[in-house]
């Protein structure tokens, strides 16, 4: 399918859809949205890209392989966070006490490691997507 | 002010039900799902008047992007007609 308006369009887009989902993650504690509503734009921009134009173009942005890799190495991430709080002494996903700093209040440094958290969950979100995605697309060619 | 907000609460919920019945009466499933794009997004704007903003990001994202995406997905799979 081969439409310039289209193609023009999401290419002149993608990249806002995309900071503006990074935006929604990495201000997860402060204003409304998270890592699952950031990570959700995340991934839809990248479909978006691989809708218009073709699915090997998508594919050479970001690979099968290379989504299901982010996705099992964000729940690796979480873990490893969490684990973090049991080295200093004290209990799974400790925030304050595991040493992490606070900041203040209000600002975009603050809450320790929930900023960390919510762009490892936001990553594996977004990959989720685009992993649901591919593997629909591709039917019975993928192994 | 409240009036107006009122009349506009009126109006979505107004369009939301009119959506939800064309969705379950629509033959072609292409418009079906189009229509139900439109009904998430309705949905979206519903959830914002509800003061859930967060819901109202998510619902945007998923009901009216990702889902109509995989639907689309599945028809280009399967047959457009029911």
């Amino acid at each position: 399918m081969e439409d310039i308006i289209i193609r023009m369009i999401s290419r002149i887009s993608v990249p806002f859809i995309m900071v503006f989902g990074f935006y929604i993650i990495l201000h997860g504690h402060l204003t409304p949205g998270g890592s699952f509503s950031g990570g959700a734009v995340l991934g839809s921009s990248m479909i978006l890209f691989a809708l218009a134009f073709d699915l090997e173009e998508g594919h050479k942005k970001l690979s099968h392989k290379t989504s299901t890799l982010i996705e099992t190495g964000g729940a690796s991430w979480f873990v490893l966070l969490g684990l973090v709080g049991i080295y200093a002494g004290t209990g799974f996903l400790a925030n304050k006490t595991g040493g992490f700093p606070m900041g203040v209040p209000g600002e975009l440094v603050s809450g320790g490691m929930i900023a960390l958290i919510t762009l490892g969950l936001g990553l594996k979100v977004a990959s989720t997507v685009i992993t649901l995605f591919y593997n629909l697309i591709e039917g019975d060619s993928h192994d | 002010m409240v009036i107006m907000t009122t009349i506009l609460n009126m109006l979505l919920l107004l369009f939301l039900i009119v959506c939800a019945i064309s969705v379950a009466k629509t033959r072609d499933l292409l418009s079906a799902i189009i229509i139900f794009a439109a009904y998430s997004l309705i949905m979206a704007v519903v959830w914002q008047q509800l003061e859930a903003p967060d819901i109202a990001i998510t619902e945007a994202a998923i009901g009216a992007g990702v889902t109509t995406l995989l639907l689309i997905a599945t028809i280009s799979k399967t047959r457009r007609e029911e």
